[in-house]
């Protein structure tokens, strides 16, 4: 007991440390070279991960029980009193031992990715920014996991929100290519616009639960949401399905997935740290930490499962029609997403938590060696450059473009015969597919098919959507093996690419491996339900099922199937430069829609955006700007003000009134003075004689008297 | 005796009316000089009706015992100031002045006619009606015209009302100076 | 029996011709000598006066009578002044209608 409390006082490092690497990098970082930088920030985020390790050592020596360890107060206003502590559970730890063993191998990847990128233009301070960027992700994301109440959640919700706006948008003047352009920070605008969307959602459930509960503190919330006697009623179900937008913005479903594919233009350690194995993921975490409370909402859970599989499907049929690599993965995420929802959705947070940890493992890898795809690409193109430029070197026919021209490294038709040239990657490559197409004994089979069986068990329609979804997962993975890697190189670029350096496929191998060995987490073998087990101390009793042979086997073939398919279009006969997409003949208007994701960002334009954009416009230019200003403003009052003023005052009241008063009054003095002048007139007789008058008078008032 | 009973009293009305008889002639006498003063057309007529109008006042001084005042009249009044007007008035040849022919203020001649008899009539009813004066005046004894009385009088003069006695005597030698500086011939160059 | 009143109205009456000889008559000489009329009904008063209160009292008042001393002194001196002036006048206008100086109008 005494050790497992020494080890929760280090709680709060999960948070401080990545805070201390970023002021590190903050205040030194435009001394620091670009490997220091990197290291202090891999240090940093490597020491949350040991936290995390020991945090999970304690919970497991202590049986499971739940910790809190209290940082500082917070809130104490009336009845609400909200502290910043931490809870050490078995799901947090899962989570934080997830978002910081993948966050630092990602760390250690960037620091050879980012100086290669072709936007890093050398600027001073940039490379700092970028890893200040990353720990403050992992500090957000470590906030949102270890906290004990929805509100520190939702703090560390925002804060990944806003990690995701500023890593996007890094290269905020430039687009994907390096051109001066809006399309960086536009993407970064949408994400986190879509995200706010989800959060107003949480909010209300959040607000629906303190008015309700009196309390945003997991435990009391539960209490509360259990002692609520009626099944479904009203207010579960408002705050499960509130708390689904704000899933459905953080974790990229339907309707708000749109920012994640426009994620990609932010750097790829980005999209594979935050876009594929953390920040998505907290939709799923909250979720499944809510577990009680859709627990008393069964219909509020079926629309999240079916959210979860409507996805699941709808993205990965958008995927087959992609071009750029990492829009293939973005899709990819979604649909994986999906499926997490789905489980989560149908009660199965034990699939769920073990599908978003091997979908860590193999997302992050698929992201990172289709960054080094692209790095390789990009070597090939300059390598080209230096030659074409250099009349000393061989000169060879170039094929493709010089250095001026535009050239896309992510386009996957500028690829081809990847294997020759990057071997190391391609075999990462393949095994990250393996893992995401849920081959045999990849992590992927094991956690996918968990998922796939509970649904068969309990809700038929999901199952069926999300068999598809697999369907087609395996196929367009296949689809993209076969244009990258095989075939001949259709262009020079391709031709010359270059392996990256182990900086960078260093920790590729390190998720390969766990891509590979990451079933073993949770095998649906009697004795091996380790991860269910695991959970059961945070979740309740946990469904532990066997290994049904019917779904895997279904599961398996279909996989496979997907794969020959995707062989025989894209495989058999490699594509040629130029050649357009063999299913775009036979699918026709359907693949047209699956390459242009179905249409759906120009229907929000069309039906949101844009009548949006109209009213703000008619309301500035005609209520604010005709009316309110040029009408009420100038006509109506300083018209009226003037009128009041020049005419009315001025002409009227000061000109004809006043001024004729006063000038009257002067006249009048004036002929006063000229008749009382003429009493002066010199005789004096005639004064003697107004004196006598005045005798006259006076005497006559005294006898009056 | 019947006689006498009757005597008493008609001698003392026969006193009475003497006195009154007295007042009322002598009234009469000054205002008719006093009148005549005002209408002579001759200015040397004006200035001895005057004259009489002063030896009148005169003799009303003796009858309200003030003899003094009454002999400081004559002398002074009638026989200084008045000789002095007779000086300048032939002086000036002023005897016989003829009027302009055109009147100047046509309307104030009957104005103040007008106004001189409101003042009359206001004087006069306020006298009678309003104040209260009933004191009968009664002819001076033998006192009142003694030396003693005379005395009492300067010392009242020089004692009590000294101030105004000096500051009078300053009054008549300012006067002495400027009729002086008035009737001095110009010189040339001096002041107009 | 002669009450004071009799020589008050007496005094009156004087007063109002020296007053009408002023306003009327345009030879400054007889306007003066009107003046002088008014000064000695204004005596007049005084002297009434001063006797009425020496019989209401029964014993010797002189103020009236010490007053009217001063008022004969001071017109006596104003009666020079004036004179001089008139002929001061004479000498420049050789006109002394008194209509005639009316160069002080307004």
């Amino acid at each position: 007991m005494h050790l497992s409390e020494t080890i929760i006082s280090l709680a709060p490092w999960l948070v401080f440390a990545p805070l201390t690497g970023l002021l590190i990098n903050l205040i030194f970082g435009r001394r620091f070279s670009e490997k220091t930088v990197g290291t202090v920030a891999s240090l940093a985020s490597g020491a949350a991960f040991v936290v995390s390790v020991l945090l999970a050592y304690s919970v497991a020596i202590n049986h499971g029980e739940v910790m809190r360890w209290r940082l500082a107060e917070w809130i104490h206003i009336g009845t609400l009193n909200l502290d910043w502590t931490f809870r050490i559970d078995s799901l947090s730890t899962t989570m934080m031992l997830v978002v910081s063993g993948v966050g630092t191998l990602i760390h250690i990847y960037a620091i050879g990715y980012m100086h290669e990128d072709v936007r890093f233009k050398h600027q001073e301070g940039r490379f700092a920014r970028f890893f200040i960027f990353l720990n403050l992700f992992i500090a957000a994301m470590m906030i949102l996991v270890s906290g004990d109440s929805y509100l520190m959640l939702f703090v560390g919700w925002e804060g990944v929100g806003l990690c995701s706006f500023l890593l996007i948008g890094f290269w905020f003047e430039m687009d994907t290519l390096g051109r001066p352009s809006w399309a960086n920070s536009d993407a970064g605008n949408k994400a986190f616009i879509a995200n706010r969307i989800g959060d107003f959602g949480f909010l209300i459930a959040a607000f629906l639960m303190f008015w309700n509960f009196g309390s945003l503190q997991f435990d009391s919330v539960f209490a509360g949401a259990n002692s609520l006697s009626a099944i479904n009623s009203p207010l579960t179900v408002a705050i499960t399905l509130f708390l689904l937008l704000g899933v459905a913005g953080k974790s990229a479903q339907i309707p708000l997935y749109v920012w994640l594919p426009d994620a990609m233009a932010g750097p790829t350690p980005v999209s594979a740290l935050i876009h594929a194995a953390t920040m998505v993921t907290a939709g799923v975490y909250l979720v499944a930490r809510s577990a009680p409370i859709y627990a008393t909402a069964p219909a509020a859970q079926y629309l999240v499962a079916m959210t979860g599989a409507i996805t699941a499907l709808f993205a990965a049929t958008i995927a087959v029609g992609q071009y750029d690599i990492k829009k293939v993965l973005a899709y990819s995420t979604v649909s994986q997403l999906g499926f997490m929802v789905a489980a989560v959705g149908m009660g199965a947070y034990t699939a769920g938590m073990f599908h978003l940890i091997t979908h860590a493992f193999f997302k992050a890898l698929l992201f990172l060696s289709a960054g080094s795809v692209i790095l390789g690409l990009e070597r090939g193109h300059h390598h080209l450059a230096r030659h074409y430029e250099n009349p000393k070197g061989k000169k060879k026919e170039v094929k493709s473009h010089g250095h001026d021209e535009v050239f896309d490294p992510g386009d996957m038709r500028n690829m081809g015969g990847l294997r020759k040239t990057m071997p190391v990657t391609f075999w990462l490559y393949i095994v990250g597919t393996l893992a995401l197409a849920g081959i045999f004994p990849f992590a992927g089979f094991w956690s996918k098919d968990e998922i796939l069986l509970d649904a068969s068990l309990h809700f038929t329609s999901i199952y069926w959507l999300l068999t598809v979804a697999a369907f087609f997962t395996a196929f367009y993975m296949g689809r993209q093996i076969w244009m990258v890697f095989f075939g001949e190189s259709r262009t020079e670029a391709a031709a010359h690419a270059e392996e990256s350096p182990k900086v960078m496929t260093l920790p590729l191998v390190v998720l390969a491996t766990l891509s590979v060995i990451g079933g073993g987490l949770n095998l649906p073998f009697d004795g091996f339900h380790n991860l269910g087990h695991w959970l059961e101390h945070t979740l309740g009793e946990v469904e532990s099922l066997p290994l049904d042979l019917t779904v895997a086997g279904v599961s398996t073939l279909l996989a496979l199937t997907a794969i020959f398919i995707s062989w025989l279009l894209y495989g058999r006969t490699p594509l040629q430069a130029g050649q357009p997409d063999p299913l775009k003949k036979p699918l026709g208007f359907l693949f047209t829609g699956m390459e242009n994701k179905w249409f759906v960002d120009e229907g929000y334009f069309a039906v949101i955006i844009t009548p949006f954009k109209k009213l703000s416009q008619f309301l500035a230019d005609v209520v604010d700007w005709r009316f309110w200003h040029d009408f009420v403003h100038d006509t109506l009052i300083v018209g009226t003000y003037n009128w009041l003023s020049l005419i009315a005052l001025d002409r009227y009241a000061d000109q004809k009134g006043i001024d004729a008063f006063a000038n009257w009054l002067g006249a009048a003095t004036q002929w006063i003075s000229e008749n009382v002048r003429k009493v002066q007139n010199g005789f004096v007789r005639s004064y003697a004689l107004a004196v006598m008058l005045g005798v006259v008078l006076i005497l006559g008032y005294l006898i009056f008297k | 005796m019947v006689i006498t009973n009757y005597y008493l009293p008609i001698t003392q009305m026969v006193a009475m009316t003497s006195e009154l008889l007295v007042f009322l002639v002598l009234s009469l006498v000054a205002i008719a000089s006093a009148l005549g003063m005002l209408f002579s057309r001759n200015t040397i007529y004006s200035a001895l009706f005057l004259v009489l109008n002063f030896i009148t006042v005169a003799v009303f001084y003796l009858m309200l015992g003030a003899p003094f005042i009454a002999m400081s009249q004559i002398t002074v009044y009638a026989g200084a100031i008045m000789v002095l007007f007779l000086f300048v008035i032939m002086l000036l040849g002023a005897e016989n002045l003829t009027s302009s022919p055109t009147q100047a203020m046509p309307w104030q001649k009957p104005l103040a006619f007008i106004l001189a008899l409101t003042l009359t009539v206001e004087s006069v009813y306020l006298i009678f009606a309003r104040a209260k004066l009933d004191t009968i005046i009664t002819a001076p004894d033998a006192a009142t015209n003694s030396m003693e009385n005379l005395r009492e009088m300067a010392m009242t003069l020089f004692d009590k009302f000294l101030l105004p006695f000096e500051i009078t005597s300053i009054l008549l030698l300012v006067a002495m100076v400027g009729a002086i500086v008035l009737a001095k011939k110009e010189k040339a160059g001096s002041k107009s | 029996m002669i009450s004071v009143d009799y020589y008050l109205i007496l005094s009156a009456i004087l007063f109002t011709i020296g007053a009408l000889g002023v306003l009327i008559r345009r030879n400054p000489l007889v306007i003066f000598m009107s003046i002088e009329l008014m000064l000695n009904a204004a005596n007049l008063a005084f002297v009434a006066f001063g006797r009425s209160w020496e019989i209401a009292k029964g014993e010797p008042f002189f103020n009236g009578q010490i007053f009217v001393f001063f008022v004969i002194a001071v017109a006596a001196a104003e009666v020079a002044v004036g004179l001089a002036l008139i002929v001061e006048i004479f000498k420049t206008k050789k006109n002394i209608n008194i209509d005639e100086m009316n160069s002080l109008k307004g």
